[in-house]
Order: structure tokens, then C-alpha cells, then sequence
């Protein structure tokens, strides 16, 4: 068990360094630059050139990168030029981390408690009109994207329920504490702080949760019905178990394996789609960072949030592999 | 049954551990908030005004982009401002001031018991401070990216590697302050306008290290002064920026000189969406925003928003690069172009209300605009045989345009490419079009002579003529590449010349005369409009005056 997590740590610093190699020729192979992007229209070819000699971006591309490389090594992965003018990347990304942790938790929840027990009610009425009525939904779920049904979300339900549709808080002089605003806002006792801040996950956890829901359901309903149909069930049942035990320790348990594994997978999914959600939504998390550093050509911020992405994606790959252990004694043993 | 009670003791346990870290966080986790509960947002003196972008930072002078000029316009003042409404200066830190005859020594009278947000008085060492401040920037403070309105407007600094406009500056007495220049500029004193000449307190420059910026990998730090402690004369102080949640508040500033604000609070939302900001002004998340995008105004309008339209203080034109195409550096062919494009239809069809064509390269408000240039009416057939004159019927051009983008003098770039190579293509002439994203190759293309023909425009900063005119052809070394022209670098003299002009009717004579003559014998590229930007606010909101220099004092605004 230890070594194999040591070994799949390894493999992730591998990944890691040949990524950095990989995004940092690529930022840089792309037209325009930040010396287009700073200027504006008011750049001439003359204050562009002095602007890029300045930042060291007129020196050969493997100079630059074991510059970086130097400067990652003593924690300076450079200072943004374009998302947060003159802020350090690690702190913008420490800054907007939680936003996208705290949404994408707030959206797999609602796809988890959602989508399970549907899932379970409709394996266990196979056929009936519940059962084709969730599969069609999830279905919808599944093919309506996420911009459009943000959109929707934000004209029909911001204006008729009085939801907010940008940002992530009022600005409300709440504590900071651990940049998780309801968090934050339970800490210190803001109780008017926790709630806006709740309010404000509201609609784009909505938005990001449809897919992810839709998938953890079709899944759990297809394990549910995998399990239901095996030897121990029937014979669980047979020495007379309780219908509750019955399901909870040996249908939901065994079923439970695929899941854990599709929902570690949509995490990474997630972190996709939160690019697009936090976009729309105006809510300040890496995602809203990403897309701005694109349309700014801001490299550190790019640099710096591509290989987080990258990391978190493969480090909850193999916490879920992890996991399998915890679930799956057998593996445990192996 | 034993291993579901071992199972559930560890889930106790974990709940246990759980709420003892909760409860050992909260204990560490005080509010700041005090007793003070007017915080809730909902307060009626709070303004919302959704912003496209972070700022940079807040200190001005460094600042290059409308984010922080909007939000340093309400914590600062500069020696002169704007007229609500207007391009023309007016007095505000200082009463009343003065030229010498050659235009080279200016008199400021100071206006008397005003004091910076830290308490520091504002007299004449205060004034010559910050014009030190600003000639005797180092290092990264002298690159034109960091110090763009000053190179743009001073020109060089004390190192001397460049030659400055300014030489220096005495306190005559208290309130009196003399500058003295090393030329007469048209542009002087209208510039101290700009937010990027506020007066800033000394005391504050200097504790908190305002001049350090350094360049850093590639980005540049600023100090603490820019990031957290800007320090004015003006109605709001700042407050704070929370961005992990992307707003900034600014506050009142009680001892404020002038009218008091009536708001407590003016807060700025960075929304940077379109959509979202549009949306969040729908669901009364914010109170108004910068820029709608002209197919929106209608809409806006019927919403029961006010749209409230700027005096248009840009132009957008068709820009020719004569180092392309060799054709194009005749005359005869340029003038073609401006026969074969429709700007009434264009105007009419892609942009917003309010839009005129753009005769001449500056609006009617900047001084030195000329009535009677030679004007271009839309005639394919004469662009025809102009073309045939040339020995040109077989041109071909490669027309630039850019994605990614939105300039408030060109709401659709792609609409508007489509229009006008549609005209073009009517007059015979071949368009290969190239597009690139504004920031990834557009205007560097632009600028190192690639295309034929490009699509470009201007907002300008001061009514002066020179920031418009002498900003694109003050050199002939610029992207029309005018210099391939003899008349290219007569021009650019011409130019310098009318700037250094001190009296001021004279001057405007001059520029006229430019004017007349860029339209007639040098057309070094084709004026096509000047199109008014919007902000918009809900019905309730009290006191803007859009102006033409996006000048907005957010001062005087009142809600309900």
C-alpha cells in the first residue's frame, strides 16, 4: 500500500515537470503576448519590443524556462500581468481556490444526494414510470449545456427569486478566515455572511451539478441493478435480513464501488466545467482566473493554474484508487 | 454486528474530531466586523457600479487602463479637471493659473485648506512633490508600460535618456506653485486632468514606498502605497479590496474640500462577463455598469434602465499602411478607398445611436477641428475610374481585422470587416481577409506593417488635437508607415510645430490648416466614425454626467 503510493507520487512529479515544459513553450508559441495585451492600442512596435526585453521575453524560449524552473524552486512562479496586475500567482491562486473548491463541493453534493437515492428508488422500480421518467432526466441533465442552462437560470430564477447571479458574496465586510466564505461566515458568527454567501453558491451550483448528478445517477442505477440480481443478495434476504440491512449493507455498499469511482472522475470534470460556470457567474475562483488569463495572454496565471489543474486531477485519481481500499477490503489485502 | 459497531465508533469518533477542529477554529476566528452591523450591504448609501476588470492597482500614475482610472477618478484630484460633460479643462485643485508669454512657465494659484485622506495639507510643496515624483522615476518606473501616460505626455525623465517636457517646479509661496517647461505644448496644462496627474500626499508616497516597482519575471510588483494605501484629496477614500471576492469599496471621505458625497459606500463589482454584468443589473445585484454593448441599449431602455449616451470622443478609421501594397502609396488610390466605402450605410447599419461619420480624424469638440474638408461622399464610380487611373483596377489588399475584441469606436469588428470589404469588393478591388485576436497578433501585426489594410481607432484623452493627430502621424515612423510618403515626415513637423504653438488661437489656426490638408493631399488613412459609448444605471440612480473622456465623478450621485 505505502509503496504504491510512493510509487504513484513519483509518476505525478514526472507528470508535473513534463507538463511545465509542455505549457510553458505552448503559452508562449501563441500570437500576441502580454506586451499586446498591457499596451492596448496605445502600443507602438517600439514600447512593445522595450516592454518584452524588460520581462526577459526576448531571450531564447530554454533560458526563460530554467529562469522559471530557478525562480519555482524558491516558490516564485511569477507575479500576473493580465487577471490580477502585480499580484503573485500563488497567492491569487490561494486566494481563489476555495471559491472553486467550495462550488464544486456545494455542486457534488447536490449531485450525490440527489442523484444516489434516485438512482437506488429507480433500479429498485425497474420499468416503472419513476424509473423512465429519472432516466429521461438524466438524460436532459446529460445534453442541456451548461452556459445555456446557466443562463437560463440566472434570467429566469436571479430576477424571479431574488437569487443572486454574480460574485461570490455581498459586499458585506465579512471576516476573512479560511477564504471558504461559508465557512467563514459559521467561524466568526456572520450568520448574515454564511447565508448570502450560500445564496450566492445557489444558482451556479445548479448549473454545475446537472452533469455530474445525471452520471451518478445512471450509474448508481445501473449498479444497484447489477447488485441486486447476485447470489448474496438473494441470499441475505433468504436468511431473513431486514430490508434495511439488506440495502444498506449488502446492495449499497457493493454498488457503491462504481460510484465513488465516476464521482472521482467527475471532480476532474468538474474543475472543467467550473471554468465556464465561474465565468458566467462572475465568481471569483481559478476558473474565472483561467479564462481571463486566456483572453489577457497573462502566462504566469496560466502557467501556474494549468499545472494545478493538472495536479489536482491526478492526485484525485489516485485518492480514489485509494479509496477502493477503504471500500473494498479484498483490494486491501492484495 | 461487531464490525458495524466498530464501523459506527469510527464514524463517532470522526464526527467527534470533526467538530473539536470546528470548534478549536472558531476560537481563533474572530469577527473583524466589531459592533458596527451598518455593514449590511443593503444600506441606502451604497452605490454598485459593475466593473468589466480588476484594476491594475491604485495608484494612477502607473495606471494605464480605464478599470483603475475609474476608481482613482473618485479618491483623487488633479491640479485641473474637466468640465462635467466636456473635453475642456477646468479648475479644481488649483483656483486659477497662468502661462508666460512663451508658454514654458506656468502659475498655479492653489486652492487653500484642502488636506490629503492622511491628513497631510496640500499647498505648493505638496504639487511640486508629485512632479518630482513623476520626473525622477528609476528603473521599472521609467518603462513605458508601467509610466505609459507619463512617456505618452512628458516624454523622458530625470535620467536623460530621453528629453523631458518638464524642467521643474517651485513653491512660490503656499498656494502658489510655478512650473517650468522645457517647450510650449498645446497638450499643457489639460493633462493635469488625467488621473494619472493627481496629487497624491507625499507623506503617504513615502512611508509607503510608493516609487518601488520592480520588474520580476515577467511581470512587474508594485509597492504597498499602490496596492493598499493610495492617498488623495477626494471624495471617497479607500476602503478595501476583498479579492477573493472581487470587489472594491471606497468610502466617504468626511473632510472632503468640496460637496460631501451623500453615499456611504461606493463599491465596485468586477464582473467580467458581458452578460453577467447586464444580468446582475436585471436581478439588482449592482446599480449600473460601464460600456453596454450597443444591441443592448433598447432592450436596456425598455427595461426601464436609463442608458446614458457619452458626447462620442473617439474615432474609428480604415487604416491604409503604405508599406504594404506599393499602390497604395498613391494618392490617387487612397482616395478610391474612401470613395468606394459607404460610412453613411455603415454608421446607419453597425453602430449605435448617436454615431456620425468621422470626416477628418477628430470630432467637433477637440479644438482645431476644421468644417471645411474635402469630403469623401460614397461613389463607386468615381472610386472606379480613380482606381483605373492608377493603373490599379487588379488591386488586391490584405484587410486586417480583429477578434476577441470590442472598442467603444468599434462595438462588432466583424460586422463591420464584413461591411466594408463588401464595399470594396463593389468598387473591384480584391480583399483577402486576415483575422487575428486583438491580443494575440492583431496589433503587433499592425504595428510591424503587415497588412495592406486595417481596422483601428482612438479614444482620446484631452481635447488637444496633438493627443489625436499627433499621436498617429507625430512621427513617421508609425503604422501607415507615412514616412514611405515624401510628404510623411512634413507632416510630422507640421505637427510639432502647431503643438508648440503657446497662443492658443493661433494654434488652432494651424491644426485646422493640418487638418484640411491631411484630408485633401496626404488621406494617410480613412476617417470612418466617431461613435458614442454608454453606461448605464438603474432609473433611481441621481447625478452622473457621462462624459466624453469617461471622466465620471461618482460624488454627486444619489439613489432613490
Amino acid at each position: 500500500m505505502l509503496r504504491y503510493t510512493v510509487r504513484r507520487l513519483i509518476q505525478l512529479l514526472g507528470v508535473v515537470l513534463v507538463l511545465s515544459l509542455l505549457v510553458f513553450a505552448w503559452l508562449r508559441a501563441l500570437p500576441g503576448g502580454p506586451a499586446s495585451a498591457l499596451l492596448g492600442d496605445r502600443g507602438t512596435d517600439e514600447s512593445r519590443a522595450a516592454l518584452n526585453k524588460q520581462l526577459g521575453l526576448d531571450q531564447p524560449i530554454f533560458i526563460q524556462y530554467f529562469k522559471f524552473l530557478g525562480r519555482a524552486l524558491t516558490g516564485d512562479f511569477g507575479n500576473s500581468t493580465g487577471v490580477q496586475p502585480g499580484d503573485s500567482v500563488v497567492d491569487i491562486f490561494v486566494q481563489r481556490f476555495p471559491a472553486t473548491i467550495e462550488l464544486s463541493v456545494f455542486a457534488i453534493i447536490l449531485a450525490v444526494i440527489v442523484g444516489i437515492p434516485l438512482g437506488y428508488v429507480a433500479a429498485k422500480r425497474r420499468g416503472t414510470w419513476f424509473d423512465n421518467l429519472s432516466v429521461g432526466g438524466s438524460l436532459i441533465g446529460v445534453a442541456v449545456p451548461v452556459f445555456f442552462l446557466a443562463f437560463v437560470l440566472k434570467e429566469v430564477l436571479a430576477s424571479k427569486l431574488g437569487l443572486p447571479s454574480v460574485g461570490r458574496q455581498d459586499a458585506i465586510g465579512a471576516t476573512r478566515v479560511t477564504g471558504f466564505f461559508v465557512l467563514d461566515g459559521i467561524l466568526t458568527q456572520e450568520w448574515d455572511a454564511a447565508w448570502n454567501a450560500l445564496k450566492h453558491l445557489f444558482l451556479p451550483a445548479i448549473a454545475l451539478a446537472t452533469i455530474p448528478f445525471a452520471v451518478v445517477f445512471r450509474i448508481t442505477r445501473a449498479a444497484v441493478l447489477d447488485v441486486m440480481d447476485e447470489d448474496y443478495v438473494r441470499t441475505a434476504e433468504a436468511k431473513g435480513l431486514t430490508a434495511q440491512v439488506v440495502r444498506s449493507r449488502h446492495v449499497l455498499r457493493n454498488a457503491m464501488l462504481p460510484v465513488v469511482t465516476t464521482i472521482g472522475l467527475q471532480i476532474g470534470a468538474l474543475l472543467a466545467g467550473a471554468v465556464l460556470t465561474e465565468k458566467v457567474f462572475a465568481f471569483s475562483g481559478v476558473g474565472e482566473a483561467l479564462a481571463l488569463g486566456f483572453e489577457r495572454r497573462d502566462y504566469p496565471v496560466l502557467q501556474m493554474l494549468i499545472m494545478v489543474a493538472a495536479v489536482v486531477y491526478v492526485v484525485v485519481n489516485l485518492l480514489v484508487d485509494l479509496s477502493y481500499a477503504l471500500i473494498d477490503p479484498r483490494i486491501r489485502t492484495r | 454486528m461487531l464490525q458495524s459497531r466498530t464501523a459506527r465508533r469510527r464514524w463517532l469518533a470522526a464526527i467527534g474530531l470533526v467538530s473539536v477542529s470546528a470548534l478549536a477554529l472558531s476560537a481563533c476566528a474572530q469577527s473583524d466586523r466589531g459592533t458596527d452591523s451598518s455593514g449590511s450591504g443593503k444600506v441606502g448609501g451604497t452605490f454598485t457600479f459593475g466593473a468589466a476588470g480588476a484594476p491594475k492597482l491604485f495608484d494612477p500614475f502607473y495606471a494605464t487602463d480605464g478599470e483603475t482610472f475609474r476608481v482613482a477618478r473618485q479618491m483623487f484630484n488633479g491640479l485641473t479637471t474637466f468640465k462635467p460633460g466636456t473635453a475642456e479643462p477646468a479648475p479644481e485643485l488649483a483656483e486659477s493659473w497662468s502661462p508666460s508669454s512663451d508658454g514654458l512657465t506656468w502659475t498655479f494659484k492653489l486652492r487653500q485648506n484642502v488636506k490629503f485622506h492622511d491628513g497631510t495639507p496640500f499647498n505648493a510643496e505638496a504639487v511640486c512633490a508629485n512632479f518630482d515624483r513623476w520626473y525622477n522615476q528609476k528603473g521599472a518606473g521609467t518603462s513605458d508600460a508601467v509610466s505609459q501616460y507619463y512617456v505618452d505626455n512628458f516624454g523622458g525623465f530625470a535620467d536623460g535618456a530621453k528629453p523631458s517636457l518638464y524642467k521643474s517646479c517651485s513653491a512660490k509661496d503656499a498656494n502658489t506653485a510655478e512650473v517650468v517647461l522645457t517647450s510650449s505644448t498645446s497638450k499643457f496644462p489639460d493633462i493635469l486632468g488625467l488621473p494619472s496627474f493627481s496629487m497624491q500626499s507625499p507623506t503617504a508616497l513615502k512611508q509607503y514606498d510608493a516609487d518601488n516597482v520592480q520588474a520580476q519575471g515577467d511581470s512587474f510588483t508594485f509597492p504597498a502605497y499602490a496596492t493598499d494605501h493610495p492617498t488623495g484629496t477626494g471624495p471617497f477614500k479607500f476602503g478595501s479590496y476583498d479579492k477573493a471576492n472581487n470587489t472594491i469599496e471606497l468610502v466617504r471621505n468626511d473632510d472632503y474640500w468640496g460637496e460631501k458625497t451623500k453615499l456611504d459606500k461606493l463599491v465596485f463589482r468586477i464582473i467580467p462577463d458581458e452578460t453577467a454584468r447586464k444580468q446582475a443589473l436585471k436581478s439588482g445585484d449592482i446599480d449600473g455598469y460601464d460600456f453596454p454593448a450597443a444591441a443592448d441599449w433598447e432592450g436596456l431602455k425598455k427595461d426601464g434602465f436609463n442608458v446614458q449616451i457619452r458626447p462620442a470622443f473617439n474615432v474609428m478609421y480604415f487604416g491604409i499602411n503604405q508599406a504594404g501594397n506599393p499602390k497604395l502609396q498613391d494618392l490617387k488610390v487612397r482616395q478610391a478607398l474612401a470613395y468606394a466605402i459607404n460610412r453613411e450605410q455603415l454608421v446607419k447599419s453597425q453602430l449605435p445611436e448617436g454615431a456620425k461619420v468621422a470626416d477628418e480624424f477628430i470630432p467637433e469638440t477637440v479644438g482645431g477641428y476644421a468644417k471645411d474638408v474635402t469630403k469623401y461622399e460614397y461613389n463607386v464610380d468615381k472610386a472606379k475610374s480613380l482606381l483605373a487611373e492608377a493603373g490599379a483596377s487588379d488591386l488586391t489588399l490584405k484587410f486586417y481585422w480583429p477578434s476577441e475584441v470590442t472598442r467603444p469606436y468599434m462595438p462588432s469588428p466583424k460586422d463591420i470587416f464584413g461591411a466594408i470589404s463588401g464595399d470594396l469588393e463593389k468598387a473591384g478591388i480584391k480583399v483577402e481577409a486576415i483575422t487575428k485576436p486583438w491580443n494575440g497578433g492583431y496589433l503587433t501585426d499592425v504595428d510591424q506593417h503587415v497588412p495592406d489594410v486595417f481596422l483601428l481607432g482612438w479614444t482620446g484623452d484631452t481635447g488637444s488635437a496633438d493627443n489625436w493627430i499627433g499621436t498617429f502621424f507625430g512621427n513617421p515612423e508609425n503604422r501607415f508607415s507615412t514616412g514611405k510618403s515624401p510628404w510623411g515626415a512634413t507632416l510630422a513637423a507640421d505637427l510639432k510645430k502647431a503643438d508648440s504653438t503657446p497662443d492658443r488661437d493661433a494654434r488652432l489656426k494651424v491644426y485646422e490648416g493640418i487638418n484640411k490638408q491631411i484630408m485633401s493631399e496626404y488621406l494617410p488613412a480613412i476617417p470612418i466614425s466617431h461613435s458614442p459609448p454608454a453606461l448605464v444605471v438603474k432609473s433611481d440612480v441621481k447625478g452622473i454626467v457621462p462624459s466624453p473622456l469617461t471622466d465620471e465623478k461618482f460624488g454627486p450621485v444619489s439613489k432613490g
